[in-house]
């Protein structure tokens, strides 16, 4: 083989093992770490283990919100057909309101618990989490 | 009247790109030279014409004229002037004229600063700029008119101004992120340029690099605006979010800085000339992809605006005619451009190649990271995210070797060079640096993580890799200051980069977030300072009522600031907002912000302690100054 083939070898070895590293590690990446979205109807029938990261999303049910000691926070979350507890550690965005739209993320404790890790509210006034709008009203 | 003119102004302009887009065009192919020549007064009354619609939008704004809808909606009477004034941007229609000022402020400086090039190829590049001057208007006229009246019962007041908005560094950030997104066009436009003509041996490489250094500049400076915003106003401390958003101005970013190395290697070698066209393409389209990302409302992030499919739609085509366009040009026309491979193994050309394709592939990555959750609703119909976890460990691991070039570039030579001797070169370094970076965050914190060690080392590797550079350089030279712009902008820019490094890899791993429970009268000690709660206030602002904390920061019983945060409540739209109060410094910032009040006196208070977190933005800033200084010194030499 002359040299421009070799390194053309080379070159195409190289790559093809660079680009399966890149896909590899892509895929490895992308496995841990989609968080799916559910609403509470959905949290019914759905099978999720509680070890699983997820989002859920909905509206805070009006008078539900309970302060324990050292800023642990409980909420139900509503999608005006099913319900679902969350419970919270921490500071409350300032979007949060009861009646509004929140999106948490975290893991499930058994089936009535959602125990979050984070809390977002959104911007918009008229903003409702998706598919909230298509359940209700 | 006003508003009315300024929807004219936008009519008028949106005729004079058309005929810019066709006459010259014509011009070309029929050979008259005088109807090429008008592209440049057409694109400099269109300029006219923008800027002139634009200003009587402030107008509006400023005599608070509520009978305009976009008005109504971003403004209020009692709004403070410098608030209003940037208001014009606050909402989509608004910042989509923005960002079509600042696209033909881009075009009047190359049709100002451009007589020496070519008549014909300059022609085609302002035939091109016209094209994407056309849909720009046309999408601003069609679907986003911030004339539009609230006939015939308009409200008496405005909606006001989203108090998230109602800050300096959202003043500022929009106008400089859009300067970086659309000086991409330039580059764009140029790439095009070459492809659709027939000349050979053109210096265009060297025609296009200053104009993707300030665009570059600008989009860097713009970012890291960004990221300080979201860090001193969303009072959750991050300023990184992996958002698509962000990511949407991350990309460009990225793929910019490989443009830049690649069109180095085009100037100077002729080398890689396909590729710089390539990326100079994907450059401006992964910008026009961050707009439409942004625009369309597709992915719903704190940025994005109000949906309305009917914008998502006509930015999709757009996107499309001019992303299909520009491939089927380059898969027509590049293949003259593409050379067989003549690389030396060990040389700077390899160097340069290498991180240019690890840039584009990390690029990929961010890409797939951000559409991902689209393709996936479309395909299933489940919802999901990907969460930041995507893009640390993906990305992170590509960018590495990256890092690891940026001081050998620079070092090596063009052509073949002796791995021993390259290895002689750097081998004190690299052993320093490994050593530094184990050592020095051992000494201040005694404790050691690989990765804290690994991203140190990386930075002051970096660091002496460019400042040994530096110091050959301007031995050669005769002095620092005689220097080339080039080498000076090459130093400031890799050395800026160090320093975000460090910055990044340490505020993320020795960062304090403490969430407690204070009363007035209490205090907490957060690495070695000491924060007291001493009372709370009311506060009342123009347009906003709230509570004020005072809080005192001291060391060894000496107080070294006193901080006030607030919660306020904004009194139109009634939302509330958390104004942080930051301790800032060089070494460490003390970050305060106020939770919700919880009875007795009692209030949630988010407590931060972030060493060398302003390392990050610093660095931003010199990678931007590089980028200017070395735009300063092309265009002196291209001028001659």
């Amino acid at each position: 083989m002359n040299t421009l083939r070799k390194r053309r070898v080379w070159l195409v070895v190289i790559l093809s093992s660079a680009s399966l590293i890149v896909t590899l590690l892509v895929i490895q990446a992308l496995r841990h770490n989609l968080n799916l979205y559910y609403t509470p109807t959905e949290l019914q029938t759905a099978d999720i283990s509680n070890t699983q990261k997820i989002r859920i999303g909905g509206l805070v049910e009006k008078g539900s919100l309970q302060r324990g000691s050292d800023l642990i926070i409980q909420f139900v979350v509503t999608d005006l057909t099913h319900q679902i507890s969350v419970q919270y550690t921490g500071i409350l965005p300032d979007l949060f309101k009861e009646g509004q739209g929140v999106v948490a993320s975290g893991r499930l404790n058994g089936k009535a618990l959602f125990v979050a890790d984070e809390i977002l509210a959104k911007h918009d006034e008229n903003y409702q989490p998706p598919r909230i709008l298509d359940h209700g009203s | 009247m006003v508003p009315e003119i300024g929807e004219f102004c936008l009519i008028v302009a949106f005729c004079l790109a058309v005929v810019q887009s066709t006459l010259p065009l014509a011009g070309l192919y029929r050979k008259k030279d005088h109807w090429i020549a008008m592209a440049r007064p057409l694109a400099l009354g269109q300029c006219f014409f923008i800027t002139l619609s634009f200003v009587l939008l402030v107008i509006c704004f400023l005599q608070n004229d509520f009978s305009v809808a976009y008005v109504a909606r971003n403004s209020n009477s009692s709004l403070p002037i410098f608030y209003q004034v940037s208001a014009v941007w606050g909402g989509h229609e608004g910042s989509l004229l923005l960002w079509t000022l600042l696209f033909s402020g881009w075009v009047m400086m190359v049709t100002l600063c451009s007589r020496h090039l070519p008549m014909h190829f300059l022609a085609r590049v302002l035939i091109i700029l016209g094209w994407i001057s056309c849909g720009f208007l046309l999408f601003l006229l069609a679907t986003s008119s911030p004339f539009q009246r609230y006939l015939p019962d308009y409200p008496l007041d405005g909606r006001d101004l989203n108090p998230l908005l109602q800050d300096f560094g959202l003043i500022v950030h929009p106008p400089v992120l859009y300067m970086g997104y659309v000086g991409f066009a330039i580059p764009f436009a140029f790439a095009l340029s070459v492809l659709w003509g027939n000349e050979n041996d053109l210096p265009w490489a060297k025609w296009m690099r200053p104009w993707v250094l300030v665009a570059f500049g600008f989009l860097t400076v713009g970012i890291a605006l960004g990221s300080w915003w979201a860090y001193y106003e969303l009072g959750w401390g991050g300023w990184w979010f992996w958002d698509p958003v962000e990511n949407a101005s991350f990309m460009p970013w990225l793929v910019g800085i490989a443009l830049i190395h690649s069109l180095m290697m085009s100037d100077k070698r002729q080398m890689f000339q396909g590729w710089s066209l390539l990326l100079a393409i994907l450059t401006f389209a992964l910008s026009l992809l961050g707009a439409f990302l942004v625009r369309s409302g597709i992915l719903t992030s704190v940025h994005a605006f109000a949906n309305d499919p009917t914008r998502g739609i006509f930015l999709l085509e757009f996107l499309g005619v001019v992303v299909g366009g520009s491939f089927g040009l380059y898969a027509r026309r590049g293949k003259r451009f593409s050379m067989p491979l003549r690389l030396e193994w060990c040389s700077r050309e390899t160097v340069i190649l290498l991180s240019t394709v690890f840039l584009a592939v990390s690029t990929a990555t961010v890409l797939l990271g951000t559409l991902f959750p689209l393709f996936y609703e479309v395909c299933t119909g489940q919802k999901l995210s990907v969460g930041f976890p995507y893009f640390n460990s993906v990305f992170i691991p590509l960018m590495l070797p990256v890092l690891l070039l940026i001081p050998i570039g620079p070092i090596i030579t063009w052509g073949q060079n002796q791995g021993k001797e390259l290895i002689q070169k750097v081998q004190w370094i690299g052993v320093l640096s490994v050593v530094l970076g184990a050592v020095i965050p051992w000494v201040f914190t005694r404790a050691l993580s690989v990765s804290v060690a690994l991203g140190v080392s990386l930075g002051i590797w970096i660091m002496l890799g460019t400042l040994k550079t530096a110091y050959q350089k301007s031995r050669q030279r005769g002095g620092v200051f005689k220097l080339s712009k080039g080498a000076l902008g090459m130093i400031f820019a890799h050395l800026g980069m160090a320093v975000s490094i460090i910055g990044i890899t340490i505020v993320s791993h020795y960062q304090i977030e403490r969430d407690v429970v204070m009363k007035p009268g209490q205090s907490l000690e957060i690495a070695g300072e000491e924060i007291g709660f001493e009372k709370m206030q009311r506060t009342e602002g123009e347009n906003y009522l709230g509570y004020q904390g005072h809080f005192g920061v001291s060391v060894a019983g000496k107080k070294i600031a006193e901080l006030t945060p607030e919660k306020r409540v904004y009194v139109v739209q009634g939302q509330r907002l958390t104004e942080t109060a930051i301790d800032p410094g060089f070494w460490r910032d003390i970050y305060i912000s106020l939770g919700e009040s919880l009875g007795e006196e009692s209030w949630s208070v988010r407590l931060y302690y972030k060493p060398l977190v302003r390392w990050i933005w610093l660095g931003a800033l010199m990678m931007a100054m590089g980028g200017l200084i070395a735009a300063w010194g092309r265009r002196t030499k291209g001028g001659n």
